[in-house]
C-alpha cells in the first residue's frame, strides 16, 4: 500500500516534468486542424511531418531559411567548443599537475567569476564588440561564449586531469619521453572522455544563449537559432505547429548531449559539497 | 596532498637535471594558464570593471560607445536618478519577491523529489529520474515557449482544461466560465505565477539530483540507528539527514538565489519582449534601459551594477561556505 503511494507520487512527478516536452513534440507532429481543434488529443491522430518540411525548406524571413540559422548556430557552438576545450585543457593541466604560487588564488578566482551575472555584462561587452569592429558578426558571439564557458570547463577538466595516475607520466619520463610527448601520448588519450564531457557543456552554453545573440547580431542572415525563434514566434497569430517543430529541432541536440554529461554537471556545480 | 606532490617532484628531479627542471617547473604552469587568464581577464573581469566605469557617465548614443565621442562624466548621477525613480522600487520588489518565492518553491519541490527518488525502487527511480532530467535538459527558451503555448488563450491546453470545468463550479470559484480569449499574461500577478511555474519546472531537477547525490552519501547505519531508537520519518530527516546535508543545502540555496535573481530568457519569452514594464525585474530592466530606444547605456550599466552588487553579497556567502567545507 505504501509502495503504491510512493510509486504514484513518482509517476506524478514524471508526468509534470515530461509533459511540456511531450506536448511540444506531439504538437509539432499534428496537422493544423488538430492543433486548433476544440478537443485537444494527447497524440496526433494523423501524424504529419509537414511543419518540419515547412520549417526546413520554407523562407521564414524572405531570403533566409531555417537551415541558415541552424548552420549559424552550429558554427558558433562548434568554434566555441574547440577553442574553449583547448584553452581549458592547458589550464586544467597546470592546475592539476603543478604546484605554483597563485594556484589557490586562481582556483578561487575560477569560482568567483562563475558567479558574475552574465546579464550584467551585456552593456560593456556590447561596447567592446563595437570597438573591435565585430558588431553583427558571428565571431562576436564565439568570443563571448568562450569567456562564459571557460571557467566551468577548467573547473570540470581539472578533476579529469587529476584522475590520470601520475605514475604513468613518471614512467614515460624515465623512459626518456619529452614533456610534449607525455602530454600528447599519455595525458591526452586518458583525458579524452573528460574533454568530450566538457565540450558538451560548452556546446550547450553556446547553443542555448539568447541575450547576447539578440544584442550583437542585427542581420537576419546571421541570426542564431534562439534569436530566430523569438523573431518569428513573437508575431501575432502564432503558428504553433511551426513554432513547436522549430523548438523540437532546437531542443533535441541539447537533450541528447545533456543526458550524456548530466552526472558531471552535478558534481561540478556542488564540487566538494559531499564528502566520502 | 603535499607529500604526494613532493614525491612526484623528486621523481621528476631524478629524471632531468636539476637546473633545467627548476627553470621549467617555474615557468610552464604560468604559460599554460596564460590563454585562460587572457580570456577570463578580457571577457569577464575587464567588462565587469567597465560596467562600473560606464555607470558614472551619461552614455545615450551608440557613437559614444564606439569611442567616437567624448563621455560626459556625471558621477553618481545615474544612481541618483534610479534611486529617485519610484519605478525602480517596483522593479526591486518584483525581483526580490520573485527570487524568494522561486528559491523556496524550487528547494522544497527539489528536496521532496530527491527524497522520493531515494525511496523508489531501482527501475521506477531510473524512469522518474530520466523524466526529470528531460525538464532540466530543455533549453530555457524552448521550455518557456512550450509553456506559453500551453497557456495560449484560444487553443492552449490550460485554457481548454479550465473550459472543461463544470460551468457552475468555474463561475463560483473564478467568477467566469468561458476562458477562451482569457489573457493569462495580462495581470502582473498571474504573469509572475506562470513565470514561477516555468522557472520552478526548469530548475527543480538540479536540486532533486543534487539532494539525491547527498542522500546516497549518508551512512545507512545512522538512519538505521535513528529508526531503531524510534524516530519517525519526519524526525529522521530533520535530526539526521538534514544536518548532514546542511552544506549541500547551503550551496543549493545560494546557487538558486543567484539564478533566480537574474532570470531573463523565460521572462523575455513569456512577455514577448521588453515592453511589459509592470513585470520588469532587475536584469530585464537593465537591458531594456540600455538597448530600447532611446538607448541609455550609462543608466542601464548602473542598474547592472546594482544587480551585481546584490549577487556579490550572496556569492560571498557561497565562497565562505565552500572554504569552510574544505577546512572541515
Amino acid at each position: 500500500m505504501k509502495r503504491l503511494g510512493v510509486n504514484a507520487a513518482g509517476l506524478l512527478v514524471a508526468l509534470f516534468a515530461v509533459f511540456p516536452v511531450f506536448w511540444m513534440i506531439s504538437t509539432s507532429l499534428k496537422p493544423n486542424r488538430e492543433i486548433f481543434s476544440a478537443t485537444p488529443r494527447p497524440v496526433p491522430l494523423q501524424p504529419t511531418l509537414d511543419h518540419y518540411r515547412e520549417i526546413l525548406t520554407g523562407n521564414l524571413i524572405p531570403g533566409v531559411t531555417f537551415a541558415d540559422f541552424f548552420v549559424n548556430s552550429v558554427l558558433v557552438a562548434g568554434a566555441t567548443v574547440l577553442i574553449s576545450a583547448l584553452i581549458a585543457l592547458l589550464a586544467a593541466t597546470a592546475v592539476a599537475r603543478f604546484r605554483f604560487r597563485f594556484r589557490t588564488l586562481f582556483l578561487i578566482m575560477l569560482l568567483v567569476v562563475q558567479m558574475i551575472p552574465l546579464e550584467a555584462l551585456v552593456i560593456p561587452l556590447f561596447l567592446m564588440i563595437q570597438r573591435l569592429g565585430l558588431y553583427n558578426t558571428l565571431p562576436s558571439l564565439i568570443l563571448t561564449y568562450i569567456g562564459f564557458s571557460l571557467p566551468f570547463a577548467i573547473w570540470m577538466l581539472r578533476g579529469f586531469v587529476a584522475a590520470v595516475p601520475k605514475e604513468l607520466e613518471e614512467a614515460a619520463a624515465i623512459d626518456g619521453a619529452s614533456r610534449a610527448q607525455i602530454f600528447r601520448r599519455i595525458l591526452l588519450p586518458l583525458v579524452a572522455p573528460g574533454l568530450v564531457a566538457t565540450s558538451i557543456f560548452s556546446f550547450i552554453t553556446a547553443w542555448n544563449e539568447l541575450i547576447f545573440a539578440l544584442t550583437f547580431i542585427n542581420d537576419q542572415q546571421r541570426y542564431t537559432l534562439p534569436v530566430a525563434m523569438t523573431f518569428f514566434f513573437g508575431r501575432d497569430d502564432t503558428e504553433w505547429g511551426l513554432v513547436m517543430a522549430a523548438s523540437t529541432l532546437l531542443t533535441l541536440p541539447v537533450m541528447i548531449f545533456f543526458v550524456l554529461v548530466q552526472r558531471r554537471m552535478v558534481s561540478g556545480l556542488v564540487a566538494g559539497a559531499v564528502k566520502g | 596532498m603535499t607529500t604526494l606532490t613532493e614525491a612526484t617532484e623528486s621523481a621528476a628531479a631524478r629524471a632531468t637535471p636539476a637546473r633545467r627542471r627548476r627553470a621549467r617547473v617555474d615557468r610552464l604552469p604560468y604559460l599554460l594558464l596564460l590563454p585562460s587568464l587572457l580570456v577570463i581577464g578580457g571577457l569577464l573581469l575587464w567588462p565587469l570593471g567597465q560596467v562600473v566605469a560606464m555607470s558614472f557617465y551619461r552614455l545615450n548614443n551608440v557613437r559614444q560607445v564606439r569611442g567616437d565621442r567624448k563621455w560626459p562624466w556625471i558621477g553618481l548621477g545615474n544612481y541618483a536618478e534610479i534611486l529617485a525613480d519610484p519605478f525602480f522600487r517596483t522593479v526591486l520588489r518584483n525581483t526580490v519577491l520573485f527570487a524568494a518565492a522561486n528559491v523556496t518553491l524550487t528547494i522544497i519541490l527539489g528536496t521532496l523529489v530527491g527524497l522520493l527518488l531515494n525511496r523508489l525502487g531501482r527501475r521506477m527511480a531510473t524512469f522518474v529520474g530520466s523524466c526529470v532530467m528531460l525538464a532540466w535538459a530543455t533549453p530555457a527558451l524552448t521550455g518557456a515557449i512550450v509553456w506559453k503555448w500551453l497557456f495560449d488563450d484560444t487553443s492552449g491546453l490550460v485554457t481548454w482544461l479550465f473550459n472543461a470545468l463544470p460551468d457552475a463550479l468555474s463561475q463560483t470559484v473564478f467568477g467566469r466560465s468561458d476562458w477562451t480569449g482569457y489573457g493569462w499574461f495580462n495581470s502582473p500577478l498571474l504573469f509572475f505565477a506562470i513565470l514561477t511555474l516555468v522557472v520552478v519546472w526548469h530548475s527543480f531537477p538540479f536540486i532533486a539530483v543534487s539532494v539525491l547525490a547527498g542522500l546516497k552519501s549518508v551512512p545507512g547505519e545512522l538512519l538505521e540507528a535513528a529508526r531503531v531508537d524510534g524516530a519517525g520519518r519526519w524526525r529522521v530527516f530533520w535530526s539526521v539527514t538534514f544536518p548532514l546535508l546542511r552544506p549541500v543545502f547551503g550551496i543549493l540555496v545560494v546557487l538558486s538565489t543567484i539564478w533566480d535573481f537574474k532570470v531573463f530568457t523565460q521572462q523575455f519569452t513569456l512577455a514577448g519582449g521588453t515592453q511589459d514594464r509592470p513585470t520588469f525585474m532587475l536584469s530585464i530592466y537593465s537591458y531594456a534601459t540600455a538597448f530600447s530606444p532611446p538607448p541609455k547605456y550609462g543608466l542601464g550599466a548602473a542598474i547592472a551594477v546594482i544587480l551585481t552588487a546584490i549577487l556579490l553579497v550572496i556569492t560571498g556567502f557561497y565562497v565562505r561556505a565552500l572554504i569552510r567545507q574544505e577546512d572541515s
